[in-house]
C-alpha cells in the first residue's frame, strides 16, 4: 500500500495484524514514535493522520493506506513547540515527549490560542510519568504565543531561599537555567532508547512465566517449542552455565525456576525463548507445557509471620526484623499527657515508568557480551550477568541506554540475564522487550505496609514518645526490601525530636510480586502514617498543625531516633515558615477550616499540611562512593564520565554544570558520558537520591584535579607559579596570555601526559543502625500544604493547589529541580488518589495500564514551589538529594486536607471515595 | 497467530455486506478502540477478516432531517461533538461523547462501536437511550430501523448478527421546552469508565415535568431505561416529594450490583440517587433557556 509519511510517499506492505506504530518503527525506522502500553492508554504513540492525532499502537496499518501521516521526525528542524519544551524544562526522561508534542501540535493547528483548560483537555490521555505537567502546559502556551508572533513565556523555576549567613560567592554556571544535554534529541525523536536499537541478525526473546503464585514446578516440556520453525533456542534452568540466582543484596531470585523447585510469584520465569520474530517467540511460549503442584499462597505479611505459614525461603519468611531504639518507652509514655494510637495501611504501587523494560545482549567477536539496557545500576547488571554466565565481570560490557523513567524500578534485573543467556546460546544478538503487561507483572513494586503508631505528647504538643510497628510486604524476593524497610523504620517517627522512640519492622516474604526501591524508598509509607498522626494529635490537643510541627521539628543540635546528632543543614523550620506564610496569604489565619463553595453546598474545601525528611545516600555504614573521570580534548571540549544513571532526573545536566563551573566553561562544551561499564568509572547505584551528592562530588573533584594537573603542566612550560594560572571562558590565562583549552590539551599530550583525571569520591562515613552514630551524611527536608475539594455527595476528591518548600542544600540545576518538584508532587498525589496495584491471592489484577492509573494532566493542581538552601558542607556547592523528598509529604498533606474538609480520616491508601461517602453518612 | 489475517476497507455498505456474507470468519471494525484491545489482550479470538467501516461515506453522515438528527454510526466522536446541532438539540449525547476517552481515542471511536460493544454503562449508549434514538441497520436482507435496546442481548453481548451493520442513529431533536443532560461518576483508580452514569431527557410545561426519559448504567445486564421512575415524575413538579418518590422507584426497579475494585451495590444505589437529582436539575434548568449547548462545561 501507499501512504504519505512526513510528506514523502512511501510504499509498505502491512503484515497481518500489524499496527501503524509497528510499520513506522520497524519498517520505516521512524523510532521517534514510542510504545508505552499498546492499549490506547498512554498516548506515547500519538501520530497525526490526516490532520488529527491518533494512537498508532491501536491503528491498523492497513487503514493508513492513502493517508498522510505526520510523526515527530516530520516536524522538520526545531518547531517552536520543540524549542519551548526544552526551554521550559518539560523534557525529563523524554519517552512521552514525542507523543506530547504531536498531540500539542494537533491542538495548535486547530486552535492558535488555547486556554489552559483546552490544553489539559487535549493532553488528557497523553501521560507523562515524570509528570512535569505544569511545565508542559507552559511550554505549549509559550509555543502558541510564538506561533502567533508574540514573545514567548519565561520558564518558571522555584525561587531560592538561602539559609541566613550561608550565602556563597556567586557561581557562573551552577544555579543558572541550562537545557538538558539530551533535550534536542528527545524532542526530535532521534533519541535512542533500547527498543529503538537494531542489530543485524538480531533475535527476539520472550519469557515463559509461571503465572501461578506459589507452587513446585513438576514437569516442563519445551520440545514442541524448540521444534517450531524460526525458534533458535529454548532454555530452562538446566541450561544456566553459571549461578542460578540473581539479586541486588541477597541472591535469592532464580533466573529460572527448575524442575522440583519453588515458584514464588506469578512473574517467575520457567523458560526463555529466542526466535526470528517476536511473534514466533510468543507462539513458542504457548507450546511450552508446564505442570505445577500448587501450594498455599501467602498474600500478606501478617500471615507470613504466623508460625504455621508455609516457608518461602530456606531461612523462613522473615527477611529482616529491623529495630530502632532510643530512650525508655515506659518513661516516655508515663510522661505523656495524651496518648494516641492508630494503624495505617498503604498499598502496593507500581513505578509505571513510560518505557517498559528492554535489554539487548550481543556477543562480540572477542568473546565478550555487550548488554544494551536502561538500568539504574550498570555495574550491578554486569556482575549479575557475569555470574549467570559463569564469567569474570570484565567479560561483560554494559552499555547503558537512555531510560524512559526508572524511579527505582530499574535497579533490579529485568531481562538482562535472559537476553545474555539466549545470546550466548545462539551466538546472535537478542532483544528482550517487556510489553506493559509483563512489566506490570514482573518488576519489583513499592512495598505495601501496615503501620501502627503509638504517640505520647505533653499538652503543649511536645512529643514524649513514639512507638511504631511496621509490617512490610517485600513479596517473593528480597530485592532492596531490607534497605527500603530500614528507611521506612528509621524515618517512622518523622522529622521530629522525640526523646523516646522505638520502632520494629518485620520485612516479610510473601507470594506477591517482589517489592524494592521506589522513589521515597519506604519513607513515603511511614511519612503517611506519622504525618496523619501528627494532625490527629493537633486535633486532639487543639493546637495548630503547623505550630505542633514547629515545636517538635528537628533542628541543628537535635538527636534523631537513631541517635544521630544533626550538626548542619537542617532547613525544616525554614520550609515550614515559607509554606505557613504562603498559606496565610491565601487563606488567612484559618487555612485548615472547612469552607463551602459558593452556590455548591455539596463541595467542601480545606488545606492540609505535612512535613517530611529523607536521607541522602546509602547510609547505615554502607561504603558510599563514586568514581568520575574528566578529560580535556584538543578541540577544547571536556568530557566527564561516570557510570551513574540518567533516568530522566537530570543528572547529566548536573554533571555538565559542575564541570563547566570548575573550568569556567560554557556548559555546551562539556560532554557527559554515563552508564558504560567499559568507558565510565563506577558511580554506584542510582538510588537513595545520592547521585548529585556522590557522583557530583566525584565529577567536581575530578575536574579540580584535572585543573590542577593542567596548571602544573603550564606552570612548568611557562615557568610561572601554578597559582597564577586561571581558567576562564574556555581559556587558560597564563601571565596575561590566553591559551585556548584545546591548546592546553595539546601541550599536555606533547609532554607525554594525558589531559585527564580520575577521582574516586568517598562520601562521609556513616554508621550502621543501632550503633548510635551518624547513620546518614545528609538529610533533605520538606514542608507542603495541599488544598483539596471534596464532593460530599460522591466522595470525589480533587487537589486544587500544592505549596511546597524543599531544603535541597543547593539548587544546582533549577530547571531540573522544577521538573523534580512538579513530578514528585504528582507522584505523591498519585500515591494518595489514583495508584493501587491490586494483587489478590498472589494473582495480579492490575496487569494492564488501563487498570493501574497514574495521575494525568487533568489531575494536576496549581503548584507553587520553593527551593530552600541549607548547604551541606561536604556536598557539591552544598547540595544534597532532591529526587525523593518532594513526593514524601504530598500524600499526607492531601489526606490531612480531606480530614480538615469533611472530617474523614484516611488511614488506608489510596483514598477510596466510597469510604468517604460511607463515613459521611455514618456521621 | 496474528490478530487478523485480512483487512478490508470497503467503500460502500453493499461491499461491506458482501464481504461479511462471503467470509464466515469476518467481523466489522470501526474505530477499533474496543475491538483491537480485546484482540491484542486475547479477550477476543483472532479474526480472520476485519471489515473496516471507516471509508464508507454513508456511515459518516451528520444531518438534521426534519425533526431528527441523523448521526452516522461511523462518525468519529470528535467530529460529532464539534457539530453544533448535537450540542443544541441532543445535549446529553454531546456531553456523553465529550467524556469518552481523550482526543486521540475520540478521533477514531464511534457511537456504532459504543453501542455494538454492548456494555450496560457505555456513555454514548446511555445518552442515546435517554434521547430515544432509533437504530438504522443495514443487513443482507435490507435496511431496518429499530429501538436502541433491540441491539442488546446481555452484558457485552450484542443482539446484532455478524452480518448486520449499524449505519446511523436517528435522534429526535429536543424542541422548545425540552432538554437533556448526561452525568457520570468516575473513580480515580482503575479503568476509566463510569461507575454510574445517567442520561435524562425531559419536556417541561410550566412547572410540571410533562414527559421524560431516564437511562441508567450500569443497572442491569444492558442499558437500563427507568420506566417506573419516569412514571413517578411524569406530570409532577420538580419537588422534594416527587424526587423522593422517584428515588424509591429507581431503587425498586434498577439492579445495582457490586463490582470488585470498582463500587459496591450500596455505593451505586447512593450515586444513582445523587445522579438522578443532579441530572434532572440540569435538564430542568436547560428547558428554561432556548436549547443551546455551546457554553456547556464538560468535566473530564
Ligand atoms: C482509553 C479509552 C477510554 C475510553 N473511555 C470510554 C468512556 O469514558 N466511556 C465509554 O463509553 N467508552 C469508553 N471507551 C470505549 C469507547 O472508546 C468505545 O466504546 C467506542 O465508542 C467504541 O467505538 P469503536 O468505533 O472504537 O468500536 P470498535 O472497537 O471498532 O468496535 C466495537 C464493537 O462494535 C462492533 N461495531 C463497530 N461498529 C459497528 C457498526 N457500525 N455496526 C455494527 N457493529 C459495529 C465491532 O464489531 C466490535 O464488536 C474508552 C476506550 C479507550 C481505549
Ligand atoms: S497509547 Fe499507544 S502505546 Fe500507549
Ligand atoms: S518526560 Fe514524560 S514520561 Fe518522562
Amino acid at each position: 500500500m501507499e501512504l504519505m509519511v512526513n510528506g514523502q510517499k512511501v510504499e509498505v506492505e502491512p503484515q497481518p495484524g500489524e499496527m501503524l506504530a509497528h510499520v513506522l518503527r520497524e519498517q520505516l525506522g521512524l523510532t521517534g514514535t514510542k510504545i508505552g502500553c499498546e492499549e490506547a492508554e498512554c498516548g506515547a504513540c500519538t501520530v497525526i493522520v490526516d490532520g488529527v492525532p491518533v494512537l498508532s499502537c491501536t491503528y491498523p496499518a492497513a487503514r493508513a493506506a492513502g493517508k498522510s501521516v505526520l510523526t515527530i521526525e516530520g516536524l522538520g528542524g526545531l518547531h517552536p513547540l520543540q524549542e519551548e519544551f526544552i526551554r521550559h524544562g518539560a523534557v525529563q526522561c523524554g519517552f512521552c515527549i514525542p507523543g506530547q508534542i504531536m498531540t500539542a501540535y494537533a491542538l495548535l493547528q486547530q486552535n492558535s490560542n488555547p486556554s489552559e483548560a483546552e490544553i489539559r483537555q487535549a493532553l488528557k490521555d497523553t501521560l507523562c510519568r515524570c509528570a512535569g505537567y505544569p511545565s508542559i502546559i507552559r511550554a505549549v502556551q509559550s509555543a502558541a504565543r510564538r506561533l502567533r508572533g508574540e514573545p514567548p513565556l519565561p520558564p518558571v523555576v522555584a525561587p531560592v531561599i538561602t539559609e541566613p549567613g550561608k550565602n556563597q560567592p556567586p557561581l557562573q554556571v551552577v544555579g543558572t537555567l541550562q537545557p538538558r544535554p539530551d533535550a534536542v534529541e528527545k524532542v526530535s525523536g532521534t533519541a535512542k532508547f533500547t527498543d529503538d536499537l537494531k542489530f543485524p541478525g538480531m533475535l527476539h526473546a520472550r519469557v515463559k512465566r509461571a503465572m501461578v503464585p506459589h507452587a513446585i514446578l513438576k514437569r516442563l516440556d519445551v520440545e514442541k517449542a524448540r521444534a517450531l520453525p524460526g525458534v533458535h533456542a529454548v532454555l530452562t534452568a538446566a541450561n544456566i552455565p553459571g549461578e542460578k540466582n540473581h539479586g541486588l543484596v541477597i541472591f535469592d531470585w532464580p533466573i529460572m525456576v527448575g524442575i522440583g523447585e519453588r515458584v514464588r510469584y506469578v512473574g517467575d520465569a520457567v523458560a526463555i525463548v529466542a526466535a526470528e520474530t517476536r511473534q514466533i517467540a510468543t507462539q513458542a511460549l504457548d507450546l511450552i507445557e508446564a505442570e505445577y503442584e500448587l501450594l498455599e499462597v501467602i498474600s500478606d505479611p501478617v500471615r507470613a509471620r504466623q508460625p504455621d505459614a508455609p516457608q518461602l525461603h530456606p531461612n523462613g519468611n522473615l527477611l529482616k526484623h529491623i529495630k530502632v531504639r532510643k530512650g525508655d518507652m515506659e518513661q516516655g509514655f508515663a510522661e505523656a499527657e495524651v496518648i494516641l494510637e492508630h494503624t495505617f495501611h498503604t498499598a502496593i504501587t507500581d513505578h509505571a515508568f513510560m518505557e517498559p523494560e528492554c535489554s539487548i545482549a550481543r556477543p562480540t567477536e572477542d568473546g565478550r557480551m555487550e548488554i544494551y539496557v536502561g538500568s539504574q545500576i550498570p555495574y550491578a547488571d554486569r556482575n549479575q550477568v557475569a555470574r549467570a554466565l559463569g564469567w569474570p565481570d570484565e567479560r561483560v560490557h554494559v552499555i547503558g541506554q537512555l531510560m524512559g523513567g526508572g524511579f527505582g524500578g530499574k535497579e533490579d534485573i529485568a531481562g538482562q540475564i535472559h537476553a545474555a543467556l539466549l545470546a550466548h546460546a545462539t551466538g546472535r544478538p537478542v532483544k528482550l522487550l517487556f510489553d506493559r503487561h509483563e512489566s506490570l507483572l514482573v518488576h519489583p513494586k513499592r512495598h505495601a505496609t501496615q503501620i501502627r503508631v503509638k504517640m505520647g505528647a505533653k499538652r503543649d504538643g511536645r512529643l514524649t514518645a513514639v512507638e511504631t510497628e511496621l509490617y512490610g510486604d517485600t513479596g517473593a524476593y528480597a530485592s532492596l526490601g531490607e534497605k527500603v524497610l530500614t528507611r521506612a523504620t528509621t524515618h517512622s517517627s518523622g522529622p521530629y525530636e522525640v526523646p523516646h522512640a522505638r520502632a520494629d519492622c518485620y520485612a516479610m516474604y510473601t507470594n506477591n510480586p517482589p517489592a524494592g526501591a521506589f522513589r521515597g524508598f519506604g519513607v513515603t509509607q511511614s511519612a503517611f502514617a506519622i504525618e496523619s498522626m501528627m494532625d490527629m494529635l493537633a486535633h486532639t490537643l487543639q493546637i495548630d498543625p503547623i505550630e505542633l510541627r514547629r515545636r517538635n521539628a528537628l533542628r541543628i543540635g537535635s538527636v534523631t531516633n537513631t541517635g544521630q546528632v544533626l550538626r548542619e543543614s537542617v532547613g525544616l523550620l525554614d520550609c515550614i515558615e515559607i509554606v505557613a506564610r504562603e498559606l496565610k496569604q491565601r487563606a488567612g489565619d484559618q487555612p485548615f477550616a472547612s469552607r463551602t463553595v459558593e452556590g455548591q453546598p455539596h463541595l467542601r474545601r480545606a488545606w492540609g499540611f505535612a512535613v517530611g525528611y529523607k536521607n541522602t545516600g546509602l547510609g547505615g555504614g554502607a561504603p558510599d562512593k563514586a568514581g568520575a573521570e574528566v578529560e580535556l580534548y584538543e578541540d577544547g571540549s571536556v568530557e566527564v564520565r561516570t557510570s551513574s544513571a540518567e533516568l530522566g532526573q537530570g543528572l547529566v545536566t548536573v554533571l555538565r554544570m559542575i564541570v563547566a563551573e570548575e573550568f569556567a566553561l560554557p556548559p555546551e562544551r562539556v560532554r557527559v558520558l554515563v552508564m558504560d561499564t567499559d568507558r565510565t568509572p563506577d558511580g554506584g547505584p542510582t538510588t537513595a537520591s545520592r547521585q548529585t551528592f556522590v557522583s557530583g562530588n566525584a565529577a567536581r573533584y575530578a575536574a579540580q584535579s584535572l585543573r590542577e594537573a593542567l596548571a602544573a603542566s603550564l606552570a612548568e612550560k611557562f615557568d610561572v607559579a601554578p597559582e597564577r594560572i586561571r581558567f576562564v571562558e574556555g581559556l587558560a590565562q597564563v601571565n596575561g596570555h590566553s591559551l585556548p583549552l584545546g591548546e592546553v590539551a595539546k601541550i599536555v599530550r606533547q609532554e607525554g601526559r594525558m589531559p585527564k583525571a580520575f577521582y574516586e569520591y568517598w562520601a562521609p562515613k556513616t554508621q550502621p543502625l543501632g550503633t548510635g552514630g551518624d547513620m546518614h551524611f545528609a538529610f533533605s527536608f520538606a514542608a507542603q500544604a495541599a488544598e483539596v475539594e471534596v464532593n460530599t455527595l460522591t466522595g470525589e476528591v480533587s487537589v486544587l493547589e500544592v505549596i511546597s518548600a524543599i531544603d535541597v542544600g543547593k539548587a544546582i540545576n533549577p530547571l531540573g529541580l522544577q521538573g523534580q518538584f512538579e513530578g514528585g508532587i504528582m507522584m505523591g498525589l498519585g500515591n494518595a488518589l489514583t495508584e493501587h496495584f491490586i494483587v489478590e491471592n498472589g494473582i495480579v489484577f492490575t496487569d494492564r495500564l488501563a487498570r493501574y492509573r497514574m495521575p494525568s494532566i487533568m489531575l494536576t493542581p496549581k503548584i507553587t514551589a520553593y527551593a530552600v538552601e541549607h548547604p551541606v558542607e561536604a556536598g557539591p556547592y552544598g547540595a544534597k538529594g532532591v529526587g525523593e523528598i518532594v513526593s514524601i509529604p504530598t500524600t499526607p498533606a492531601i489526606t490531612n486536607a480531606i480530614y480538615n474538609a469533611v472530617g474523614v480520616r484516611i488511614d488506608r491508601l489510596p483514598v477510596d471515595q466510597e469510604v468517604i461517602v460511607q463515613e459521611l453518612s455514618r456521621a | 497467530m496474528s490478530n487478523w489475517t485480512f483487512y478490508h476497507l470497503p467503500q460502500t455498505i453493499e461491499e461491506a455486506l458482501a464481504i461479511l456474507q462471503n467470509e464466515p470468519h469476518s467481523k466489522v471494525i470501526a474505530g477499533g478502540t474496543d475491538l483491537l484491545l480485546e484482540l491484542q489482550q486475547g479477550r477476543h479470538a483472532p479474526v480472520r477478516t476485519l471489515v473496516d467501516l471507516t471509508q464508507i461515506a454513508e456511515l459518516q453522515r451528520l444531518e438534521v432531517v426534519d425533526d431528527i438528527l441523523w448521526v452516522g454510526a461511523g462518525v468519529p466522536l470528535n467530529r460529532l461533538i464539534a457539530w453544533q446541532p448535537v450540542r443544541q438539540y441532543a445535549t446529553a449525547l454531546f456531553e456523553a461523547a465529550s467524556l469518552i476517552g481523550g482526543p486521540q481515542v475520540r478521533n477514531v471511536a464511534t457511537l456504532g462501536g459504543n453501542v455494538a460493544h454492548a456494555l450496560p454503562a457505555a456513555d454514548g449508549a446511555i445518552a442515546l437511550l435517554a434521547l430515544d434514538a432509533q437504530v438504522v441497520l443495514a443487513t443482507p436482507e435490507g435496511n431496518r430501523t429499530m429501538p436502541l435496546l433491540s441491539c442488546y442481548a446481555g452484558p457485552a453481548k450484542t443482539a446484532l448478527q455478524r452480518t448486520e451493520i449499524i449505519t446511523a442513529f436517528q435522534v429526535p431533536l429536543s424542541r422548545k421546552g425540552e432538554a437533556s443532560a448526561f452525568r457520570r461518576v468516575m473513580r480515580p483508580q482503575g479503568v476509566a469508565i463510569a461507575i454510574q452514569n445517567m442520561g435524562i431527557w425531559l419536556r417541561r410545561e410550566e412547572d410540571i415535568i410533562a414527559d421524560l426519559r431516564i437511562a441508567v448504567g450500569p443497572a442491569g445486564p444492558i442499558p437500563f431505561r427507568a420506566h417506573r421512575t419516569e412514571e413517578a415524575l411524569r406530570g409532577k413538579p420538580l419537588s422534594e416529594v416527587s424526587l423522593a418518590n422517584a428515588e424509591n422507584a429507581l431503587l425498586s426497579e434498577a439492579r445495582f450490583r457490586t463490582s470488585p475494585h470498582r463500587a459496591t451495590a450500596e455505593y451505586r444505589i447512593h450515586l444513582a440517587g445523587v445522579l438522578l437529582r443532579q441530572t434532572l436539575q440540569i435538564a430542568w434548568e436547560r428547558t428554561e433557556k432556548e436549547p443551546e449547548g455551546s457554553s456547556l462545561l464538560v468535566k473530564g
